[in-house]
């Protein structure tokens, strides 16, 4: 880390642990949950946010002086919308399937709240550099939640990581499968990520006490 | 009619927009602690859904579907803009919640004080957008359809909202161990409710069964849900009575 200084490096570090965007600010779980059924997915899709975040949070950076406030929102809505549509239309030429499997949640990034959110805490307020980092940093943070997620679902789900299985054959019985396990089809179904998002907050809470909340 | 009875039940139960599809997720955490603004803000989703869907839809008939623009003339006839379409809805929501917004202000100020500063915060509420983006995936034939879905999928984020306030009031009163206390605990209760809203899957069986029968089934399963909902209210109303004593 010797590219950056100590302050500029927190920017990165923090949000993947103590200030997580998912799982501490509550930010971003609208498109986060329902394509995590799949690591692919999870990966393409937090490659997606670091990309819209790394480049909006540079573009409000420099806009900063420029856009009135009574109209930031939509200023900001149109530079992440445009950002999107950048990545939709890559995705529809280099990865067809998996856009069809991403669908409208691809679209949905545009309202992603931590986009939202670091431009108008951030990158409204900071320079082009910083914000830049701070835009990486959050995606990051993102996306090593999604990634978790994906990678416990399509593991205990489907048995397999990336598509390709991992734990033998559920119909010939290799593998684990020849002592008797079984693939638990619950964590395929939507509702299994929110009750995994609430075991690593549940997890990373019992490690971290100050994170505890009152309430 | 019964095209619209099915959407409407559909878009309420079974692709619920929080417990199906996530959306909105974001509010439905931050504001759901108190029943009285989970109300509010579910008033504000509804209709903004029901103002916003039916537009979209125009314009993407209109403007944005591969050969929407025939009507400006046959040499339009090719355009295909559905690139377009998500900068396209997001202005439209955009606009339209500034509007709704000064609307109210002016002719309504009582709801405005009600709904007033949940209203900016649903321009970059997923349910929204995610509305007009589902409306045009499944490509619903007709303006009428398009109302119909913005707002029950309205009523559904509603409902959502309304059970998991009462819920979490009612939570403060448990011993939840110390880590999950607030967000963990929330999490795991909308996956549990997710899980039973799975169960509504079977309501509507799908376009294979003839016609009279999903007519019958629709309209005795309809029954059901509607008392199932009274319990549901009527549940509301206890906690709420419940809070008024404990003050």
């Amino acid at each position: 880390m010797a590219l950056l200084s100590k302050k500029d490096a927190n920017l990165i570090l923090d949000p993947l642990a103590d200030n997580n965007p998912i799982t501490i600010q509550v930010l971003g779980i609208c498109s986060a949950l329902a394509i995590t059924a799949e690591l692919k997915a999870s990966l393409v899709m937090a490659i997606s946010v670091i990309f819209v975040m790394g480049i909006g949070n540079i573009v409000i950076s420099l806009l900063r002086n420029v856009i009135p406030s009574k109209i930031r929102i939509i200023a900001q809505l149109i530079v992440v919308a445009t950002l999107v549509i950048v990545v939709d239309q890559v995705l529809k030429a280099f990865a067809y399937e998996l856009s069809k499997t991403l669908s409208v949640f691809v679209g949905l990034i545009i309202t992603n709240c931590i986009i939202m959110g670091r431009f108008e805490a951030f990158a409204l307020g900071n320079g082009v550099w910083r914000s830049f980092l701070d835009g990486i940093g959050n995606a990051l943070g993102y996306g090593v939640i999604l990634v978790i997620i994906g990678f416990f679902r399509e593991l205990l789900g489907s048995g397999t990581l990336f598509g390709i299985p991992v734990l033998g054959d559920p119909i010939a019985k290799t593998g684990l499968y020849s002592i008797g396990y079984e693939n638990n089809g619950f964590m395929i179904i939507p509702p299994a990520a929110l009750i995994v998002v609430g075991i690593i907050i549940w997890v990373q809470r019992s490690r971290n006490k100050a994170l505890i909340e009152e309430a | 009619m019964l095209e619209h009875l099915e959407l409407f039940f559909k878009s309420i139960f079974i692709d619920n927009m929080v417990f199906a599809v996530f959306l909105g997720m974001c509010s439905y955490l931050a504001v759901s602690k108190k029943v009285s603004t989970a109300v509010g803000l579910g008033a504000a989703v509804i209709f903004v859904l029901a103002v916003t869907v039916p537009l979209n839809w125009l314009l993407d008939q209109y403007l944005l579907q591969d050969g929407a623009l025939a009507w400006l003339g046959p040499e339009y006839a090719d355009y295909n803009l559905s690139f377009l379409s998500f900068i396209m809805f997001i202005a439209t929501i955009a606009t339209m919640v500034q509007l709704v917004e000064i609307v109210v202000e002016k002719f309504s100020p009582a709801l405005y004080n009600s709904l007033g500063i949940f209203l900016p915060l649903i321009a970059v509420n997923c349910a929204i957008l995610g509305g007009s983006l589902f409306m045009q995936a499944r490509e619903i034939p007709s303006l009428g359809l398009a109302l119909n879905y913005g707002i029950s999928s309205g009523i559904g984020w509603f409902l959502a909202i309304l059970a998991i306030a009462a819920i979490r009031e009612k939570i403060r009163y448990s011993n939840v161990p110390p880590p999950l206390r607030g967000l963990g605990i929330t999490f795991i209760i909308t996956g549990l409710m997710g899980i039973g809203f799975q169960s509504f899957g079977g309501m509507l069986t799908g376009d294979n069964e003839p016609p009279e029968g999903t007519d019958n089934t629709t309209v005795e399963k309809s029954k059901e849900e509607k008392e199932i909902n009274e319990e549901i209210d009527s549940d509301d109303k206890a906690v709420s009575y419940n809070e008024v004593l404990n003050k």
